[in-house]
């Protein structure tokens, strides 16, 4: 009824390959941006800006870098925590040996110093596959912890290995990083970065570079025929993906916690980001936030859950409540709809075109 | 069909937001709030749960028997952590700012936690408590005025290790080419401890040697060969968590190191980690910052106001000696006595954590007071100043006989002319990096 193109003319081939084509999506896609950028900053608490949405923000990041290399290459990845380590500890080594520089530099060429590294990784997923490289890639994961840890000089020599972010500003006053920076801005700062990169990667993907992607995903024999170079095509899957991964890290690190041990990056992180993606949608950019949204707002709201309602059950039930909760929702997700959540968001867009008169 | 289903799915949401909008949680306004993060579930429940209960129980017995402290009860609420840095941070924020004057002070017992709410505390001035754990170099008051480390740090245990080899072997004089190997947690936490050994190796002339166990710790065959078989060293030192304590434990025997000679900071001196090692822990030490066992007045009535009425945390009083309840009852006995010294000087009314933050800069648990609660010989007196956030840092040495600790040392004090000017050093490198001017004492 309010959701019908009907009406809607093309007259142009720039109008006709928009990535919102329909006139309602881009009205809600403004909302939504109204709604992240205005409303949310200005009446969400404390506790919802820095416990909820940032960390929900910036794993989206992550789970947006791996979805480009799992999701739109094919190439099943479990050393993500590793990238996003490699960001974190590159961000602290650039921030403290040039203090001058500023945040978005800083996060930027930590970006780019993880995307050399996930090329490195990268290089034998031209020999092997599937399960191969998922192993491969954990290999990554394990080396990139270790070395942090065993080297003292990506830590400046910290007696402990826990690195820890200087205050830094966006401009002026308006401290992203360190104690006085508030909620508010950090969210903000976030934010922007992610709205960015989703932007990017979105066009990327529609690119002749995303369309390479995704004929290597879907047969690489095929591509290979019709004229796609694997090694240059997989590289780069490899070089962006680990690029977000990384930005993803140098954010959590500094904006989210202020200070990180290699730990926090450790495989669980890793598998983490691939559940986002399995339940969030493959090859989706929507998934890979509504899987951050599935695996980091839902065991938070399991655990408040029972005290909202005035129950006064002892920590550690509710704990393994939360545990038994939260797995039979993935299950019932993966049965319900194996191609994750931004499948269903889809076939409710589909299902909306026709309500309320369905035929 | 379809239109019934619908309105099935917008009341089903329009219940849940209702409830989430309408759930404003109720305290009462004269009752003091205490955030308590936990872990009675996840991989280290086993330490976790006594060390909850032994809190709980010690805030439960002011309630009980003194209507709580100055007259204003106390309103404790737990937050299960599992052990998660990311769940810690989730309980801090989520409890913060509840209760009347919010979160007075914040123990997140685990090292994780602590480094992730560095910057967290100082700009909600709570102070953050962590006792034997955490950042060693917070023991300076100017560089982190929201952070307090008593009773001991993984420094002062390092060094209080070597003091104890040393008094073994009959003086320092003696550690001369002398062989000790760290086996240590691959983790912030486990590398607390390197420097000061390296300084004191350098020091007294004895050969240190380091053997990292990734996390979590059950594959140490390797290590536990190249020790027993190729380096073979005097002694060895520990700084273990978890699962990876007994399995040292069991290799220490397999490959024949005496336990006598196998000693463990107090995170590897839990009765959790001993019990799975069977015969294999006997004989073996640990450094403990509190005492050990349940004889003492606290316990007794602990027993008789809320384990004899059924209000107690632990599934018996039989259960109110371990090492780890001991150290739940010694957090909350520091919260406490500064919740009690704020009132006394801000009235007696629920206190801020600024307030409780001016109370733990000049917190002083003297003897007499331990006398009062029923815990001298259990807890070591504190005396803190606004430069020094740690106090004495003492610890003991106990033995595991197969059933409980046995101390079988004094309080040892570690060599603080040397420790505090590696604290200095070290905070001020964070300072510089941080860019934190030191806040001016005396």
């Amino acid at each position: 009824m309010i959701y019908r193109e009907a009406g809607e003319f093309k007259a142009s081939y720039r109008e006709d390959m928009a990535i919102l084509p329909i006139r309602q999506d881009r009205w809600f896609m403004w909302a939504l941006m109204a709604v992240a950028f205005l409303v949310i900053p200005s009446i969400a608490s404390e506790y919802w800006l820095g416990t909820i949405m940032l960390p929900f923000l910036i794993l989206a990041l992550a789970a947006l870098g791996l979805n480009v290399l799992t999701g739109y290459a094919g190439q099943l990845s479990l050393g993500t925590g590793g990238f996003m380590a490699t960001g974190a500890f590159a961000a602290y080594k650039l921030a403290t040996a040039f203090p001058e520089l500023h945040i978005i530099v800083v996060i930027l060429l930590a970006g780019l110093i993880t995307a050399g590294v996930g090329i490195l990784f990268g290089i034998p997923s031209l020999r092997i596959k599937g399960f191969y490289l998922a192993v491969a890639t954990l290999a990554s994961q394990f080396f990139l912890i270790w070395m942090f840890n065993k080297f003292g000089w990506f830590t400046n020599y910290s007696s402990s290995g826990v690195i820890s972010a200087p205050p830094m500003t966006a401009f002026g006053d308006f401290f992203v990083t360190g104690p006085h920076a508030t909620p508010v801005a950090k969210y903000l700062f976030a934010l922007t970065l992610v709205v960015f990169f989703a932007m990017m990667t979105k066009n990327l993907v529609r690119s002749n570079i995303g369309r390479e992607w995704m004929a290597v995903r879907d047969m690489d024999i095929a591509a290979e025929i019709i004229g796609i170079k694997m090694l240059p095509t997989k590289l780069k899957a490899f070089a962006y993906s680990s690029f977000l991964c990384g930005i993803a890290g140098a954010l959590w690190a500094f904006v989210h916690t202020g200070s990180v041990e290699p730990l926090a990056f450790d495989v669980n992180r890793s598998f983490q980001i691939l559940f986002m993606i399995i339940i969030g949608g493959l090859g989706s950019i929507m998934g890979a936030f509504l899987g951050s949204a599935f695996i980091v707002l839902l065991p938070i709201l399991l655990t408040n859950a029972p005290h909202l309602f005035g129950l006064n059950i002892p920590v550690d039930i509710i704990s393994h409540i939360e545990f038994m909760v939260f797995g039979a929702l993935i299950l019932f997700f993966l049965i319900v709809e194996p191609h994750g959540l931004a499948r269903l968001w889809q076939i409710t867009k589909e299902k909306l075109r026709l309500w309320p008169f369905p035929y | 069909m379809k239109l019934t289903k619908m309105k099935t799915t917008i009341i089903a949401a329009a219940v849940i937001a209702g409830s989430l909008a309408g759930a404003a949680t109720a305290f009462a306004a004269d009752s003091q709030f205490i955030g308590s993060l936990v872990y009675r579930t996840g991989p280290y429940a086993p330490g976790g749960i006594p060390w909850a209960d032994g809190f709980a129980d010690y805030i439960n017995l002011l309630n009980e028997r003194d209507g709580g402290i100055n007259g204003v009860r106390l309103d404790l609420e737990e937050c299960d952590t599992a052990y998660n840095t990311d769940k810690g941070v989730e309980c801090y924020e989520r409890l913060k700012n509840n209760g009347a004057t919010g979160m007075p002070a914040v123990m997140p017992l685990s090292t994780g936690i602590t480094y992730a709410l560095l910057d967290r505390v100082v700009a909600d001035k709570i102070p953050l408590i962590t006792s034997g754990y955490g950042r060693a170099d917070a023991a300076d008051g100017r560089i982190f005025p929201y952070v307090f480390v008593p009773p001991a740090t993984y420094w002062g245990g390092a060094d209080i290790a070597i003091n104890y080899i040393a008094t073994q072997e009959g003086g320092y004089g003696k550690l001369k080419g002398k062989k000790i190997a760290l086996v240590y947690h691959d983790s912030a936490y486990g590398k607390e401890p390197i420097n000061t050994l390296q300084a004191l190796a350098d020091q007294h002339g004895f050969k240190l040697s380091k053997f990292p166990v990734p996390h979590p710790g059950l594959e140490q065959k390797a290590t536990w060969l190249k020790i027993g078989r190729q380096l073979r060293p005097d002694y060895v030192l520990m700084w273990g968590w978890g699962v990876m304590n007994a399995t040292a434990i069991k290799e220490a025997a397999a490959v024949g190191f005496p336990r006598e000679k196998f000693i463990g900071v107090w995170w590897s001196g839990n009765d959790a980690d001993m019990i799975p090692a069977g015969k294999a822990a006997v004989g073996y030490k640990s450094l403990q910052f509190n005492g050990v066992g349940s004889d003492f007045g606290v316990h007794k009535q602990i027993k008789k106001e809320l384990y004899d009425k059924g209000k107690g945390s632990a599934k018996s009083a039989g259960n109110t000696g371990e090492v780890a309840y001991n150290r739940g009852l010694q957090s909350a006995l520091i919260l406490t006595e500064a919740l009690r010294a704020a009132m006394n000087q801000y009235g007696n009314k629920p206190v801020t954590g600024e307030q409780v933050a001016w109370a733990l800069d000049r917190l002083s648990i003297t003897e007499e007071r331990l006398k009062e609660i029923g815990a001298d010989g259990l807890f070591d007196p504190i005396e803190l100043s606004c430069v020094d956030h740690l106090g004495k840092g003492r610890a003991k040495v106990t033995q595991w006989d197969g059933k409980q600790w046995e101390t079988i040392s004094d309080w040892i004090e570690p060599n603080s002319e040397m420790l505090r000017a590696m604290y200095e050093a070290s905070a001020a490198q964070y300072a510089k990096e941080k860019g934190i001017m030191p806040r001016p004492c005396g």
